[in-house]
């Protein structure tokens, strides 16, 4: 029998190690799973490379996170937003490393991860600060940038619906990273709003189908406003 | 000489785009030509976090944190609206798909080269978000800016002196003073507004421009 649900969020997060490279979903607040970021930090991991669209909102989730002092480096596409004191705080002062990602390529990046890809050109950031030192190809008279997998120990995500499986539905624009990271750890664990019986979703609508899927929590939270 | 306010920018943009089409407003500025788009045009809104046929923001009141646009702002979803992740959000934009997406820039080079994501300056926190992606990743790329920065220098220039978004991408830059296609064989410039001649422009912005 396979059931993936677990009782508590401390059982959820269990054994994630020190030094481990974690993805955790969201764009904004918008899919944050933030019960699940609370939980990492009362089990205390350290050393963690984070793997996220941006680097934390005002003083909760990621921003939290990164507050212990546990994050050793960021990789995300937007870490400076209105509300990012925390993050912009410890990069000046030198206490975290930063790599900036294009949005586009830290998700093909991911993606790529799950899809078992050995790496893959992509025309974004050619010529750019961010394709500097990077192996470069013409293909078909346009030029592209090689750019490799985002292999993760650890995803967080949050979704609204599971089943023991571990099948997932998310809830509108909250989806954002949520399918591509699950497919790129080696411990995918959702945090979701309701767990419905085997059957009860719709095959034909399920979003991240189980095989994808580590572990599955119930975590009752109200969203927080991005703006 | 009557320089164009934000409003009429916007609109100068949103009269060429075409009913049917894909289109990414990028956030700032652009974002304005959303309440302009001309009666009569089916146009489906593209946000990068995942949502095609994205609607008006809703009354207030209404708001849903898990309903937002790139700018993270609350936004509607319109019928035919779909919701997506991110890996087939950027491949809409990559595998060109949407037929316009519309940008605010620093600077444009007479090459097309854009620029709009960084100042480059040394106590700057770098963010790119989805700027890279946009700049290569829509058939037409379009730029909404002002010409002239506040003190006066100008915006389209030779070559850029920011760090580069993307390279010979812009298709074409509506400004407040006219708008310029950036062709192979130089910059058109059209629609300047009244009082102002094709030299005078030409004496402001430093480069070289025919009337197209």
């Amino acid at each position: 029998m396979i059931d993936k649900i677990v009782p508590t969020l401390e059982a959820a997060v269990a054994g994630i190690p020190d030094g481990a490279t974690v993805l955790v979903g969201g764009f904004g607040t918008a899919g944050m799973p933030f019960a699940l970021i609370d939980a990492l930090i009362a089990q205390g991991a350290g050393d963690l490379t984070i793997v996220s669209n941006n680097a934390g909102n005002a003083d909760t989730g990621l921003a939290a996170l990164l507050a212990t002092g546990r994050v050793r480096k960021v990789i995300c596409s937007f870490p400076r937003q209105h509300d990012s004191w925390v993050f912009d705080g410890l990069y000046r002062s030198g206490e975290i490393e930063l790599e900036v990602v294009p949005q586009g390529n830290l998700a093909e990046r991911i993606r790529a991860a799950g899809a078992g890809i050995g790496a893959f050109f992509t025309p974004t950031g050619y010529g750019t600060l961010l394709a500097e030192g990077k192996e470069t190809r013409r293909i078909d008279g346009r030029d592209y940038v090689l750019e490799y997998p985002i292999h993760a120990d650890v995803a967080l995500i949050k979704a609204k619906t599971a089943d023991r499986h571990g099948n997932l539905v998310y809830n509108k624009t909250a989806r954002n990273f949520g399918p591509i990271m699950a497919s790129a750890a080696k411990l995918s664990i959702a945090q979701v709003s309701e767990v419905v019986p085997l059957g009860a979703l719709d095959p034909e609508s399920v979003v991240t189908p189980g095989i994808f899927v580590s572990r599955v929590v119930v975590a009752h939270e109200e969203t927080p406003p991005s703006w | 000489m009557n320089k164009l306010d934000r409003n009429a920018m916007a609109a100068r943009v949103a009269r060429d785009i075409p009913d049917g089409a894909y289109v990414n407003l990028g956030i700032g500025l652009p974002t304005l030509v959303a309440d302009h788009l001309p009666e009569g045009r089916e146009i489906v809104l593209h946000t990068e976090n995942g949502l095609l046929g994205m609607g008006p923001r809703p009354a207030a009141g209404q708001e849903d944190p898990e309903l937002i646009n790139a700018g993270k702002q609350p936004v509607t979803t319109l019928p035919g609206a779909a919701f997506f992740h991110h890996a087939d959000s950027f491949a809409m934009m990559r595998g060109g798909h949407l037929d316009i997406c519309v940008l605010g820039a620093f600077e444009v080079s007479i090459a097309g080269d854009l620029a709009n994501w960084h100042t480059g300056k040394p106590d700057a926190i770098p963010a790119v978000g989805g700027a890279m992606d946009l700049a290569i990743g829509a058939k037409r790329v379009f730029v909404l800016m002002e010409a002239l920065t506040k003190d006066g220098r100008p915006k389209l220039v030779r070559e850029c002196a920011y760090p580069l978004t993307g390279k010979a991408c812009v298709s074409r830059v509506y400004t407040d003073l006219a708008t310029f296609e950036i062709t192979p064989d130089g910059v058109l410039a059209r629609d300047l507004v009244e009082g102002l001649t094709l030299g005078d422009l030409e004496g402001m912005m430093g480069v070289e421009l025919r009337a197209g």
